[in-house]
């Protein structure tokens, strides 16, 4: 566990060694900021049924962002370490693979919940500010920071295998984008194809993000996306787990 | 401290490492000899756990180095080729998370980091950040990081590729002060170095262990590259033939420049033509200049066993 510790305590701290952590917090804080303000001026506007944390986390402007923090969160990683070489050094290390694994990932994850958790600031101000509730249930902001928290381990987990496939830490971004990309239109295939059949609607709301984020903010928890996304994470990190042992035995 | 049975490493198209056995005892500084690509690193990588070997076996201090390979490089310190290192963080920061990593108790981090420093001559520098170090000072780093956890075995490949001869000279002293109380397996290929340092060593050429020995045996066991260089003023013609001629003289090269003569005379295992050189030229009045038997070195018997085939 200490081992773990060790390496989950560099890992986070490696984002901070870069200027790109500092870069990354910033444009993220303005964006996530701005996406506040529109999601309480679009209420401002006329009578609407929806909460002020729906209308949150339901815009493209929340969803432009989000889908691309992931590449610049994990490119690093593995790429970094594959290209300059210390990957020998960590390996040979007294560590398993499976602790650089998950201490790779949970360091990812952790710099994402860092990224985020400014943000329930907002909602805490909101209410200070204007007396008015921002959910009608805790079990709506509980939902959407569940459901925030499990979409980005899977897709943190799939920029961790982009990065552990390659030297080159733009080929992992652009690759982790497309992955992301590819899983996120999947899930929008349910608006934009014409009246499909209901087992076809059923299959690509598994995939859709927005659908589950829709559900979630209303404080609607379901249990079909959080087994989707814990076992895709699972899924994601063991074939990590091989990738890294296969580009490190191939060495 | 290690023991290699029969190892093999096989690549897909090639062998790299073809069935290896040799042993290294506790307190040797051995050091591991080939051409490029001839296997050093493959060996030294499944050493320390890096490589799955195909086939054989080998262990570190008893243990298996891939049944028990935790515990295996629990005993090591290795520093691989070109020294990897996080340019991005600093010297004294590097080595406490390497010493925490490799199962330092906390309370001893500080005073084992403060040790490896003054070992290796980085207090200066302990606040530098790796990246703005030059490649000696690197070097320096990566030893510190191989010696933090006070392993019994270094395995060190190739640690002073790329360093000029002053940060040769002190990363050899240091490698031999680290050689009283532990055991070093090196790689590198250059040979006074060998000679200086290692009590034994072991050549390996396309994957395979052509000697295992002690630098003194290997040269006496490779007479036959010796060498008689012979400088005559205004030689004689027929002298080219009088040398081959002699006994134990495998062929003679001749190179003129405008006056003198040098012939290089190339003599069979345990022969020695000298005192037969000087009499002949004492007969002839040859006019000697100067006349050297150059002893084999290590270099002629790792050119000797690592060419060809």
């Amino acid at each position: 566990m200490r081992t773990f510790l060790t390496l989950l305590g560099r890992e986070v701290k490696s984002f901070f060694y870069s200027p790109i952590a500092y870069v990354v917090l910033f444009f993220f804080l303005v964006a996530s900021g701005f996406n506040f303000f529109s999601g309480v001026s679009f209420l401002n506007q006329s009578p609407s049924e929806v909460t002020v944390v729906e209308s949150a986390f339901n815009t493209v402007l929340f969803w432009f962002p989000f889908v691309l923090i992931f590449p610049l969160i994990t490119m690093r990683t593995y790429a970094d370490e594959f290209r300059m070489g210390t990957i020998e050094t960590l390996a040979t290390a007294p560590v398993s693979d499976w602790q650089i694994v998950l201490a790779k990932f949970f360091g990812a994850l952790f710099f994402y919940i860092l990224l985020w958790a400014p943000s329930f600031l907002y909602f805490v101000a909101f209410q200070e500010i204007t007396g008015k509730q921002a959910a009608l249930a805790a079990g709506a902001f509980g939902g959407s920071y569940l459901l925030l928290l499990l979409i980005g381990a899977f897709y943190v987990a799939l920029g961790c295998l982009a990065s552990a496939l390659t030297n080159e830490q733009i080929n992992a971004a652009v690759m982790t984008f497309v992955a992301i990309f590819g899983f996120f239109v999947t899930g929008l295939l349910g608006f934009i194809l014409n009246s499909p059949s209901q087992p076809v609607r059923e299959i690509i709301s598994y995939f859709s993000a927005v659908e589950h984020m829709a559900d979630f903010s209303r404080g609607l928890i379901d249990s079909r996306p959080l087994v989707w996304y814990i076992s895709m994470t699972v899924f994601v990190l063991f074939i990590n787990l091989q990738v890294f042992q296969y580009r490190k035995w191939k060495a | 401290m290690i023991q290699v049975v029969n190892l093999t490493k096989r690549y897909p198209g090639f062998t790299a490492v073809r069935d290896i056995s040799f042993q290294v005892a506790k307190g040797e500084v051995v050091g591991f000899l080939g051409p490029n690509g001839a296997g050093k690193s493959t060996t030294m990588r499944m050493l320390t756990g890096y490589l799955p070997p195909t086939s054989g076996h080998a262990s570190i201090a008893g243990f298996d180095i891939f049944e028990q390979s935790l515990q295996a490089r629990q005993h090591l310190g290795y520093l691989p080729e070109s020294t990897p290192l996080y340019h991005d963080m600093r010297v004294h920061e590097y080595l406490r998370y390497r010493a925490s990593l490799k199962g330092v108790e906390g309370s001893k981090i500080k005073e084992r980091v403060g040790d490896v420093l003054e070992m290796c001559d980085l207090r200066e520098k302990e606040r530098a950040l790796i990246g703005t170090l030059s490649k000696g000072q690197r070097q320096r780093v990566g030893l510190a990081d191989a010696l933090v956890h006070d392993p019994d075995l270094l395995i060190l490949d190739e640690p002073t590729i790329g360093l000029d001869p002053n940060q040769i000279r002190q990363v050899r002293e240091l490698i031999k002060n680290l050689a009283n109380r532990r055991t070093v397996l090196i790689s590198t290929h250059i040979l006074p170095e060998v000679e200086m340092m290692c009590s034994r060593v072991v050549v390996i050429h396309k994957g395979r262990i052509r000697a295992s020995d002690t630098p003194e045996n290997l040269l006496q066991k490779h007479r036959s590259a010796g060498e008689v260089r012979l400088e005559l003023h205004s030689a004689p013609a027929d002298s080219l033939e009088k040398l081959s001629a002699l006994a134990g003289v495998k062929d003679v090269q001749e190179k003129k420049t405008e006056a003198d003569s040098l012939f290089l005379l190339r003599t069979e295992a345990e022969a020695d033509p000298t005192s037969e050189i000087l009499r002949l030229a004492q007969d002839r009045h040859w006019d000697v200049r100067g006349l050297v038997r150059r002893k084999p070195t290590l270099e002629d018997v790792f050119v000797d066993l690592t060419q060809g085939d």
